[in-house]
């Protein structure tokens, strides 16, 4: 910590008037990081990179990009056409934000797996579904972009969510749109919002890690660390376990831009929007579909609109709902398996939001709908109070050291 | 005592001080309030959104049973020259399987003429039904693909998740041939 860390003059004479070496060196080199993290903890570095790559390429498409209603398809088609690599920069901002989501998603499932959102971090939990809720407005006003007609009856139809909110709900949605239906005004503002909202994220994600580090990443099975012997630096042990996982990323990003740019997107929306007719079959994007099929397994506009936001708004109070003193689901045998119904109840909840609502899809959306809910509500709450959990190793080195001589 | 006595009393008085803090503060939320309050309205329809609001359609051209869809406020209105039987199935519904109970003489102005806004009150798409060959729903009005709603031929919501009926736009005859919406 000390200034002369640093050998280099510069740094040194920097560093002292303005400590940022020090704290670079403190957050992400001297950093005690628990000596047992496995690959599941990679995805927080590679949520940033994600954000990273959507920043860097946002900020050169939108030099290319028109907003406004008369311009703005074109103008993407002339990025994907004419503009020097616009092609390339525009289907690696589409892919990213599905893998930005991919490993979100899988960066929550770790923390629901291993208890990372208990005492004492709990507000570095809430502070990540925060995150998530601004990544789903960013995605969602950022499909609205492009004018095609998913983006049109997207925005529609997902503006029109708030009018269910009763007395205010018309005037609210009005409001939202600054006329009388998804128009000009609407495609200017989520423009603008689009633009802000990623430097929102990056400050929330600087908060995030601030309480990470007050009390450090959680680890496989879940106990803290005892001392200097459970811990090694952040560096370089995992920066460089973080560019495995980092390139493992890029190759997947990379095979999905060069040759399926399009597969996790519709069709549809390389049609202009057209305010007089909506398409047959409107879906969101893949990513939104859990929630979707939520909100229609629910016969009643305002209760569809509660539930849906309810299934995010759940997240929020996780670590009250669960009061197992039990961080790590290894050691919790029955909590384990309703994590894994938990999962699976998530994946047919998104394949039942991509099928038309009626007959049997119905039926089975308000039975997964309601197996969300209980998990979270019910069998959480219940579990922390009569699962029998198995004994917990005394330290992070005990379990593998164990390992280590029996074989 | 000193005549400075009284003075000292009141910057001692605690409740004294705490209404100047308490009102400072009020002042402060006033202040920030009016500022805020433009740039939240500069998002409502400005001046010449709320100024193209209205549209003139013609409708002698619609033959019977042949149904229109006009541009108002930037939405779909459907104008429908209904059938004599169309007319009486309006009519005679029932209030039973009305979500939003409403007789269909209080939704027209002639009843040959139907004109609502063709927005699915559920979320917004634009139900289907206007065009021959096109699904209407087991009401014979309108039908939503999105949430599937099913809409009669008074444009009164009859079955799916949407909470009220198709709205009617205000609208007037201007002779027997045109109507002008909004």
């Amino acid at each position: 910590m000390s200034a002369d860390k640093f050998s280099n003059p510069v740094v040194r004479w920097i560093d002292h008037r303005l400590p940022v070496f020090s704290m670079l060196d403190h957050t992400a080199h001297d950093y005690p990081t628990p000596k047992n993290l496995n690959y599941m903890w990679n995805f927080g570095s590679l949520a940033g990179l994600s954000l990273t790559i959507m920043i860097a390429t946002g900020i050169v498409l939108s030099m290319n990009y028109t907003p406004h209603i008369d311009y703005a398809f074109d103008s993407v088609e002339r990025i994907m056409r004419d503009v020097n690599h616009g092609w390339m920069i525009r289907y690696i901002h589409m892919n990213t934000a599905s893998f930005f989501f991919i490993v979100v998603y899988l960066h929550i499932m770790r923390g629901l797996y291993y208890g990372s959102y208990k005492a004492p971090r709990e507000l570095l939990w809430i502070l990540g579904v925060i995150i998530f809720l601004l990544m789903m407005a960013t995605a969602f006003m950022g499909y609205v972009l492009p004018w095609g007609q998913m983006s049109f009856w997207g925005a529609t139809v997902i503006t029109n969510l708030f009018s269910a909110i009763p007395f205010v709900g018309e005037s609210i949605v009005t409001w939202l749109w600054g006329g009388f239906s998804v128009d000009n005004s609407t495609l200017n503002r989520f423009f603008s919002l689009h633009y802000l909202l990623p430097f929102v994220i990056a400050g929330v994600v600087i908060l995030h890690i601030v309480a990470l580090h007050r009390f450090g990443s959680n680890n496989p099975i879940g106990i803290n660390a005892k001392g200097p012997q459970d811990t090694i630096s952040f560096h370089p042990y995992y920066t460089i376990k973080d560019v495995v996982g980092i390139a493992m990323f890029l190759l997947l990003l990379a095979m999905a831009v060069f040759f399926f740019p399009n597969a996790m997107g519709h069709p549809d929306n390389y049609i202009p929007a057209n305010p007089m007719q909506t398409p047959a079959h409107i879906v969101p994007e893949w990513y939104f579909l859990p929630f979707y099929a939520i909100l229609r397994a629910v016969p009643d506009k305002l209760g569809g609109v509660l539930m849906m936001f309810g299934a995010i708004a759940v997240l929020f109070v996780l670590p009250w709902l669960d009061r197992s003193p039990v961080r790590s689901a290894r050691f919790r045998p029955v909590f384990r398996i309703f994590f894994w119904l938990l999962i699976i109840d998530a994946v047919l909840l998104g394949y039942l939001g991509a099928k038309p609502a009626e007959g049997i899809y119905v039926i089975l959306s308000r039975l997964a709908t309601a197996w969300y809910f209980l998990h979270f509500l019910v069998i959480l709450p219940l579990l922390g109070v009569f699962e029998t959990t198995k004994p917990l190793p005394k330290s992070i080195s005990e379990p593998v050291l164990a390992t280590a001589k029996g074989a | 005592m000193t005549k400075s006595t009284p003075d000292t009393k009141d910057l001692q008085d605690p409740e004294r001080r705490d209404f100047i803090v308490v009102a400072t503060y009020a002042m402060g939320a006033v202040g920030a309030a009016a500022v805020a309050w433009p740039l939240i309205d500069q998002m409502n329809p400005a001046a010449d959104t709320l100024a193209l609001a209205n549209t003139e359609v013609d409708i002698s051209k619609i033959a019977e049973g042949q149904s229109i869809t006009v541009k108002w406020r930037g939405k779909p209105v459907f104008v429908r020259h209904r059938t004599a039987d169309e007319i009486a199935r309006a009519e005679t519904a029932n209030g039973d399987d009305l979500r939003d109970p409403q007789p269909d003489d209080a939704r027209v102005q002639r009843p040959e003429l139907l004109v609502v806004v063709g927005v699915c009150t559920h979320l917004g798409c634009v139900p289907l039904g206007q065009k021959t060959g096109e699904v209407r729903g087991d009401y014979d009005g309108w039908f939503c693909p999105c949430h599937g709603s099913h809409y009669d031929t008074s444009g009164r919501i009859r079955k799916g998740p949407a909470p009220t009926n198709l709205e009617v736009p205000p609208y007037t005859f201007l002779s027997d041939s045109v109507i002008r919406i909004g």
